[in-house]
This record gives structure tokens, C-alpha cells and sequence, in this order.
């Protein structure tokens, strides 16, 4: 008789802690020095159960299998130009500024991973922690894969790490990124695997990916959903990471509480930039901003809190301030990028008509009267043979170095600025939450380095204006960054599309 | 048990289909959000994916571990074994 195999549960005890020992040479807080200076206590690390059951074995052989469909699409995607079936070359922005922003952070979450899949003495999380770590590489891969044709046909792909550590906007996910690695490990992994994955990704992969496929991005909906299917284990960890801590001991949930708190923020001023990708950046619609903060924030986000009360957790502090947000971050953000776009690796616009009809639809509340107007504006400037570009820098939050162009929650006409004195110096905030987190660790937020401010001091290779600012990130005007419609990618998308202007006129595929 | 919603979402693909109505057939209350590229499924406190329900509808054996490959996102406490993927909320 063929002897039995083994079940779920057994074999993973046994590729996890059947594979651990307690060492006797050195003792294990030696060897694992890092996770206890957060103040967790971990009773019994043999609770930790990965509810995927997932061991190496199987591991591989899923990621071999996701690989190879991958790289399959990707092939045929190059070889029949997919680039020309795209809804729009406007849509390119939001690839150059996946390529700058995101991808780099998902080689630092790497890193990341990497740093605590050594540092918990727990085996069943540093498995988990491993694993994530090859995903993280293998998505900064196969995104640097996919882009790498869009390089060849289109400006602003070309030096995503050269820009990573100079561009000002770029700071956002660097600072954000740096902040977790810095932390001890279950700052990091709450951080990461929960307030940015578990409650917040979804905002990216699910409604942007799916808006990608609508504009016929087939190397981007691929690449993403591939991402997204590793991302789902991810979240499952972030879950099970804070309710592990949470069973452990009572006196973790005020420590949980508060890394909860930070990185919901922290995570939340990072997607404003995801945000503006989905409203204004693909020329086919697939939902507004402020929809997809319905559903995976109010509806998702309350049914996970729901469930975390039992241990006595409460709602990301200042939630309430981020739905009120959410009718008038993008439009205000998209305004930052039309009038500083010369200063980066991408082209902005202002919306067609029809988009413009669209975002009155979504957002009727704030739209019309707030921030309509404001294009018809830098429109009517158009029309008479110019063009809007700020000429100087913004002034940039201390913490989430997000550009300031955020307005008081009960007054859109206010610019919202908080300050804080520390040591003698003050700090400028964006908001609560942003002050709160500075206020809780000065030391460490006090040396934040602000690109606006490095560029005034000669930090930029010395540039003055903002092209030469550019030309220090290695992009060049009219090429990689400034108008789109008075760009090489459009000229060369009309080429492609035998002299004729395809901008869509609806929203609809 | 919370009637919050639980979901799963898989990639728009043949592989995927069998598992979609199986899902469907098991559990009453869930419903179907079809985006480009994507197929989600909620339901109001708890769903099962049962792994002899898809394997009637696709003849053949199935690893519901499987179900990674063309995974894109869930909400939800997770069990798995062998036989079924539950997701659930626990508390109102």
C-alpha cells in the first residue's frame, strides 16, 4: 500500500517548526536581538499559524506556474506591439509613475522582508516573511520587465532608480518605504502586510489594474494581477500578524494601536497618488476615487474593524478626516501635477471635455465649485498661447513629504497647515495625523531630508529653475517631462496612428 | 456571525470560471461584481470555496491550493484545509 500523504496542517508544522531548533551555543535573544525593544510580548510563538498553510514546496511550484503565464503575455504583448492598443498615450503617466514610484518601494519592501524573515524567532513567521521577500524581487522584476518595451517607444521610463533618490515626488513612497525598515520588525510587518496591504492596496491593484485592462494595457493588467495573487497572501499575513500580537498580550494592543494609527496615514497620504492615477490619468473609466474609498475603505475597512473590536482595537484614528478627503484630494493633487510637471518624468494635461463631464458626474458635491473652475482657468490661459507652470516649489509636509495643497476638511478654500516645534526648529505638517506622527518620534522625523528644501540649499547638482532641476533627475523637457500634447510621446502616438489625434472622446471603452 | 461582506476576486479566465459557479452553487447569498479583467464575489458574513464542488464541474482532481494562481485580493478571517477555503468575519 502506498503510504499516505501528508495533510495541510502536518506538513506545514512540519516544513515550519519541525525545521526550527532552540539554539544552545548562543542564547535566542542573542540570536534574535531585534524583537523585543518594541515592548511586544510574545508568550508562545508556536501560535503563529499561517491560515494559507503555505510551505516552500508548494511555494515554488505556484510562483513557476505564475511565472510562466507572465512571461508568456509579455512576450506576445511585445511581439505584436501591444503599446498601439492602448486607450491613449495620456495613459503612460500613470505607468512612468508606477515605474518611478512603485516599483523601487516594492524592492525596498524586499529589502524589507528580507531584514525581518531574520529577525522574528518565531519559524512559522519567517517563513512567511521569506516568502514575501522573493515576491516583493519578483515584483520589482516583472514590473521593470513590462515597462522595459513601453521604454522603447516612450520618454519618462528610463531612469526610475537615478530618480527614486533625487525626485521630489518621488520622496513620498522613499520616505514612506524607509520609515518601515527603520522600525523594529512588527512596526515593519504591521506597517506593510497590514496598513498598506491589508487595508489599503486594494485600492491600487483592484479597481487601477482592472481601469488598465480597460484601456487595453495588457503587460500592466497581467503583471498587476500576478502581483496582486502573491498580494493576497500578503494580506492574509498582515491579518494574521496583528491578531497573533493581539492574542499574545494585553499590554501589545496600545502598541498595535498606535502603529495601526500611523500607518493607516502614512498609507492613505501615499495613495492621494494612486488616487489621482484613477481619476485623471486613464482616459477610460473605470470607477472615481472616491468610489473606490467607498468600497474598500467605508465598507471593507468597517467590516475588518468590525472584527478587530474583539481585541479591543479601534478604527485608524483620523479615518473620518480621509473619507471627508476624499470628493477633493485628487483634483487638487492633479493641479500640483499640471502646473509642476516640468519639474518630473512625466507629461500632464488638462482633462478633455468629457472627462471633465465625468468628474462633475462622480463628484458633484465639490467638483463644479471647486475645482472646475480652476481648469477653465488654466484653459483659458491655453487658448491665448500659454501655459501654466508653477516656478516655484511647494512647501512639502515633514512627514508624508507630500506637497501641501491639502485644504481644511470644513473649509476647501484653506489651505490645511499644522506646525510643531521641536528643539527649536519648526516642522510643517499637512495635517493631525501627520503632526501626531512627528510629535511621537521627533528624533527620527526631524532628519527627514525634504527635497524642496536640499534644492534651495544647491543640493540638486545646483539647479535653480525647474528644468534644470529635471535635468538633474535625467529627464528632459518636452521629452520626458512638461505638457503632453506639446510632447514627443504624442507626436509619436499621432505617428503611430497615421497622423491622427485618438484622444477618446468618452469615458467608456 | 457579522452579515459584514467577505470577498474574493480571480482573474477573468477559463481557469477561474468552474471555481466562480462552484463558489455560487455553495453558498446562496453571495453575489457576482464582474469588472474588466476581474470576477468578484461577496457575500454577507462568511463564504466557502469547496474543493468537490469544483471538482464536479471541472471532472477532474483539484488542489484547492491552486486557487493562488489566478487569486487577486479576499476580505476575511481564512481556514483552509484540504476540502474547503473558508472566509468569515466573526463579530458584528
Amino acid at each position: 500500500m502506498a503510504e499516505k500523504k501528508l495533510g495541510l496542517k502536518e506538513k506545514y508544522q512540519l516544513m515550519t517548526r519541525g525545521l526550527d531548533w532552540e539554539t544552545t551555543y548562543q542564547p535566542m535573544d542573542k540570536v534574535f536581538p531585534y524583537d523585543k525593544y518594541e515592548g511586544i510580548k510574545i508568550k508562545d510563538w508556536d501560535k503563529w499559524e499561517d491560515p494559507f498553510r503555505l510551505t516552500m514546496d508548494a511555494y515554488w511550484k505556484y510562483q513557476a506556474e505564475k511565472e510562466r503565464k507572465l512571461y508568456a503575455i509579455l512576450d506576445s504583448f511585445s511581439q505584436n506591439n501591444g503599446q498601439l492598443n492602448i486607450s491613449d498615450a495620456r495613459y503612460l503617466t500613470a505607468l512612468k509613475i508606477w515605474m518611478q514610484g512603485i516599483t523601487p518601494a516594492e524592492y525596498n519592501s524586499h529589502r524589507g522582508f528580507c531584514m525581518v524573515g531574520r529577525q522574528f524567532r518565531g519559524a512559522g513567521a519567517r517563513v512567511a516573511c521569506q516568502m514575501q521577500a522573493l515576491d516583493e524581487l519578483r515584483h520589482a522584476q516583472t514590473q521593470i520587465h513590462a515597462f522595459s518595451h513601453y521604454n522603447k517607444h516612450f520618454g519618462g521610463f528610463h531612469q526610475a532608480m537615478h530618480m527614486r533618490d533625487r525626485a521630489w515626488y518621488l520622496s513620498i513612497p522613499k520616505s514612506f518605504f524607509e520609515d518601515a525598515m527603520t522600525a523594529g520588525p512588527f512596526e515593519f510587518v504591521t506597517s506593510i502586510s497590514f496598513a498598506f496591504e491589508y487595508v489599503l492596496t486594494n485600492l491600487l491593484f483592484m479597481p487601477f489594474v482592472s481601469g488598465a485592462a480597460y484601456n487595453g494595457d495588457m503587460a500592466t493588467t497581467t503583471f498587476g494581477f500576478s502581483a496582486q495573487s502573491d498580494e493576497s497572501r500578503h494580506m492574509t499575513l498582515g491579518l494574521e500578524v496583528v491578531k497573533f500580537v493581539l492574542e499574545q498580550h494585553e499590554d501589545n494592543v496600545p502598541i498595535m494601536q498606535r502603529y495601526i494609527d500611523k500607518w493607516f496615514w502614512r498609507g492613505y497620504r501615499l495613495l492621494a497618488l494612486v488616487g489621482v492615477m484613477m481619476d485623471y490619468m486613464l482616459p477610460r473609466k473605470v470607477m472615481s476615487w472616491a468610489e473606490a474609498w467607498g468600497i474598500y475603505w467605508e465598507e471593507n475597512g468597517t467590516a475588518l474593524f468590525n472584527d478587530l473590536a474583539r481585541y479591543g482595537i479601534k478604527p485608524p484614528k483620523y479615518h473620518e478626516i480621509a473619507t471627508a478627503e476624499k470628493n477633493h484630494i485628487t483634483h487638487q493633487a492633479w493641479a500640483v501635477f499640471y502646473t509642476a510637471c516640468p519639474a518630473t518624468g512625466f507629461h500632464a494635461w488638462l482633462p478633455q471635455e468629457y472627462e471633465l463631464d465625468w468628474l462633475s458626474e462622480k463628484y458633484g458635491s465639490t467638483f463644479d465649485r471647486y475645482y472646475r473652475p480652476r481648469f477653465a482657468e488654466f484653459a483659458r490661459i491655453e487658448r491665448e498661447g500659454g501655459r501654466f507652470y508653477t516656478n516655484r516649489l511647494p512647501l512639502v509636509c515633514q512627514t508624508c513629504q507630500v506637497p501641501d495643497f491639502f485644504t481644511e476638511v470644513d473649509n476647501p478654500m484653506k489651505q490645511s497647515i499644522r506646525q510643531y516645534e521641536w528643539q527649536g526648529m519648526k516642522y510643517n505638517f499637512c495635517s493631525d495625523g501627520c503632526r501626531d506622527i512627528f510629535a511621537h518620534e521627533p528624533e527620527k522625523f526631524c532628519q527627514a531630508y525634504i527635497p524642496p528644501q536640499q534644492i534651495y540649499q544647491g543640493n540638486a547638482g545646483g539647479a535653480r529653475t525647474l528644468p534644470e532641476y529635471a535635468a538633474w533627475l535625467k529627464c528632459e523637457f518636452g521629452k520626458d517631462s512638461g505638457e503632453y500634447y506639446t510632447s514627443e510621446d504624442y507626436a509619436r502616438w499621432k505617428a503611430m496612428h497615421g497622423g491622427n489625434d485618438t484622444t477618446p472622446s468618452s469615458a467608456a471603452a | 456571525m457579522s452579515r459584514d461582506k467577505v470577498f474574493i476576486a480571480f482573474q477573468t479566465n477559463e481557469d477561474s470560471r468552474p471555481i466562480v459557479e462552484a463558489i455560487l452553487e455553495d453558498n446562496p447569498e453571495a453575489t457576482v461584481d464582474e469588472q474588466p479583467a476581474m470576477v468578484k464575489i461577496l457575500a454577507p458574513g462568511r463564504l466557502v470555496v469547496k474543493r468537490s464542488t469544483i471538482e464536479d464541474k471541472i471532472g477532474r482532481d483539484f488542489v484547492l491550493q491552486s486557487i493562488h494562481i489566478n487569486l487577486i485580493s479576499l476580505a476575511g478571517n481564512i481556514t483552509e484545509d484540504e476540502d474547503e477555503f473558508v472566509l468569515a468575519w466573526h463579530q458584528a
